[in-house]
C-alpha cells in the first residue's frame, strides 16, 4: 500500500494547531489571574522591568556562549563515553565480569548522586588537592562533571537500544565468522543508534539546561551572569531574560525530538525496520 | 547408541561427524545423543516434528549454541575441542535462518560482503566483484543496491543464501528456510537450493517440505525426541519407514496434504 506524499501532514498540522490554541488559552488564563492579582504592580516592577531587561540582556546573551561551549564539548564526550560504557556492559562471559561490575557501579553512582553534588565535589575537591599539573579552571571541572553525570544516563539509553536489537541479528553476524566486537561494531550498534536518537535528544535537552549548575563552582555562564545582574539592580528581571534564552533554544530541540519520534513510529508502522 | 547409524563417506574424511551430541536448555533436554556422519556432497534432510531438535542441531553445528556433551568434527577437525577459535569455524560453516536475518541497515551488496570483508579481511573491491557474480547467478543482480525491506520474502531469503555462500563454506546449514515464506515464494528458494545441490554443496537442511526432501536429499534423517530415530535414502524413508514413529509422523504429513 502506497501513501500519498505528505499523508501524515494534516494530522501533524492539526495537532500542532490544537496544542497552540490550548496553550494560548491556558497561559491566557494564568496571565489574566496574575494581572488581576493584588500584588501585580510590585511583581511587574521587580520581574518585568523593561529598563533592567534592556540593560542586562546583552551581557546575559553573551554569557550563554559559555553554556553553548560547555554543552557542545560535553556532548561529544558524553556520546563517546556513554557508548563505550554501554558496549563494555554488554560484553558476555565470566571473563568480563569485573568490567561489567565496574561499569554498573559507575552508572549506579552517577545516576544516584544529585548532579550539583558531583559538580561541587569535583570542582572544589580536585583542585583543592593542589596536585601539580592538575587544572584549576572551573570550566574544566564543569565539562568533566557534566560528562560523568550524563554519560551514565546516556549509556543506559544506548544499552536499551542494543538490547532492543533481536538476538537473531547477532546470530547472523556471528554465523558469518564476525567476532563479538565486529558484530557490535557493524551490525548491532548501527541499528541501536538509529533507534535511540530520539531518547538521546531528550537527554541533550536535559544537558542544555543542566549547564547552569556549573555556576556553583564559579563558571560565569548565563545563570551566574543573571545573578550578577540581579544583585546589581536589586531586580529579578535578568532571570526572566535567562528563561527566555532557554526557551528559545530548547523548544526547537524538543520539537525536533518529537518529530523524530513520530517519524520513527511511522516507519515502524510501515514495517521498514523490523 | 544403536539408532545413530553411520554412513561411510567412501573412505575419505567425512565433511561432518557428530558423536553423541547432547544439548539441554535448562531442564529441557533437546538433543539426547546425536550421531551423524555426512560425506562431502551429501544433502541431508532433517525431518521431524516441531521441537524434535532439528534447529538446535543445526545451531550446534555452527556453534551458535554451546553443546553440553559430545563432539563435532568438520573434515576431521574437532570444533568442539577446548581453545578452538569459534570465529574460524563459523567461516567454514554457513547457515541460513528461517527468518532470513538480513541486516536491515545495509544494502544487499553490503549484507553479502560483510563477512568476507570483516571476517576474512578481503578488500572491498574483491568482495563486491565476487558478491555481484553470486547475486547475478541467483537472479538478484538488480537488487544489489536495495535495502532488504524493499525485497520480497523469497528475494530476501535468496540474498541470505548468497550471503552465506559468499564465505565459500565447506558446509551449508539450512534451517527451515521456506517456513516463513508465502506459498508462492517457496519455489524460487527451493530452486536455489536444488542448484546448490547439483553443484555438489554439502548441505544439512531442516525442512517441512517433504516433497522437496524426497527430491533433493541423498539421505533423510528422522529426528524424534532429540535422537535420530531412523535414517536412510529418501525412497526407502518415505515409502517404507521401519519405525512406527516415523510412519506416524509421515502419515500426519500426508493427511495435512504436504507430501
Amino acid at each position: 500500500m502506497r501513501r500519498a506524499p505528505g499523508w501524515a501532514e494534516p494530522t501533524a498540522f492539526r495537532s500542532t494547531l490544537v496544542a497552540l490554541i490550548s496553550t494560548v488559552v491556558f497561559f491566557g488564563f494564568i496571565g489574566w489571574v496574575a494581572v488581576n492579582s493584588p500584588g501585580w504592580s510590585a511583581i511587574q516592577e521587580s520581574f518585568l522591568n523593561g529598563r533592567v531587561f534592556a540593560e542586562s540582556f546583552p551581557a546575559i546573551a553573551r554569557s550563554f556562549a559559555v553554556n553553548v561551549q560547555l554543552f557542545l564539548i560535553a556532548e561529544v564526550l558524553i556520546l563517546a563515553l556513554g557508548l563505550a560504557i554501554a558496549v563494555l556492559r554488554s560484553l558476555p562471559g565470566p571473563v568480563f565480569f569485573p568490567v561489567r561490575l565496574l561499569m554498573t557501579a559507575y552508572v549506579d553512582v552517577f545516576r544516584a548522586l544529585p548532579g550539583v553534588l558531583v559538580i561541587y565535589i569535583l570542582g572544589f575537591g580536585i583542585p583543592g588537592l593542589a596536585l601539580p599539573g592538575v587544572p584549576i579552571e572551573p570550566f574544566f571541572y564543569a565539562v568533566v562533571a557534566l560528562t560523568l553525570i550524563y554519560s551514565a544516563y546516556v549509556s543506559e539509553v544506548y544499552r536499551a537500544g542494543i538490547d532492543s536489537i533481536h538476538p537473531s541479528q547477532e546470530a547472523a553476524a556471528r554465523s558469518l565468522g564476525l567476532s563479538r566486537f565486529q558484530s557490535l561494531r557493524h551490525v548491532i550498534v548501527p541499528q541501536a543508534i538509529r533507534r535511540v536518537i530520539p531518547p538521546l535528544l531528550n537527554d541533550f535537552i536535559g544537558l542544555q539546561k543542566d549547564t547552569v549548575l556549573v555556576s556553583y563552582i564559579g563558571v560565569v555562564e548565563i545563570f551566574r551572569q543573571s545573578y550578577i545582574k540581579q544583585a546589581g539592580n536589586f531586580n529579578f528581571t535578568p532571570y526572566l531574560a535567562t528563561a527566555l534564552v532557554f526557551l528559545a533554544v530548547t523548544i526547537p530541540l524538543a520539537r525536533l525530538t518529537d518529530w523524530l519520534i513520530a517519524r520513527d513510529k511511522r516507519r515502524q508502522a510501515e514495517g521498514g525496520l523490523a | 547408541m544403536s539408532v545413530g547409524g553411520r554412513v561411510d563417506g567412501g573412505g575419505s574424511t567425512p565433511a561432518l561427524s557428530i558423536r553423541d551430541l547432547h544439548k539441554s536448555f535448562g531442564k529441557l533436554q533437546v538433543l539426547r545423543g546425536i550421531d551423524l556422519d555426512v560425506a562431502e556432497h551429501e544433502v541431508i534432510a532433517l525431518i521431524g516434528a516441531s521441537g524434535s531438535g532439528k534447529s538446535t542441531l543445526l545451531r550446534c553445528i555452527n556453534l551458535l549454541e554451546p553443546i553440553d556433551a559430545g563432539r563435532i568434527l568438520i573434515q576431521g577437525d574437532e570444533i568442539t575441542a577446548r581453545g578452538v577459535k569459534v570465529d574460524r569455524i563459523r567461516r567454514r560453516v554457513g547457515i541460513v535462518f528461517q527468518s532470513f536475518n538480513l541486516f536491515p541497515h545495509m544494502r544487499v551488496i553490503d549484507n553479502v560482503t560483510l563477512g568476507p570483508r570483516k571476517a576474512l579481511r578481503r578488500s572491498r573491491d574483491t568482495c563486491e566483484a565476487d558478491a555481484t557474480a553470486l547475486l547475478d547467478r541467483f537472479g538478484l543482480a538488480d537488487k544489489a543496491r536495495d535495502f532488504p525491506d524493499r525485497l520480497s520474502g523469497g528475494q530476501q531469503q535468496r540474498v541470505a543464501i548468497v550471503r552465506a555462500l559468499a564465505m565459500q563454506p565447506d558446509l551449508l546449514l539450512l534451517d527451515e528456510v521456506t517456513s516463513a515464506l508465502d506459498p508462492e515464494l517457496v519455489a524460487e528458494v527451493l530452486d536455489v537450493i536444488r542448484e546448490l545441490a547439483s553443484g555438489g554443496m554439502t548441505m544439512l537442511l531442516a525442512t517441512h517440505e517433504m516433497g522437496f526432501a524426497r527430491d533433493i536429499a541423498t539421505r533423510v534423517c528422522f529426528l524424534d525426541d532429540g535422537r535420530i530415530l531412523e535414517q536412510g535414502p529418501p525412497a526407502q524413508m518415505f515409502a517404507a519407514p521401519r519405525e512406527g514413529r516415523t510412519r506416524q509422523f509421515l502419515n500426519r504429513i500426508i493427511e495435512a496434504g504436504r507430501l
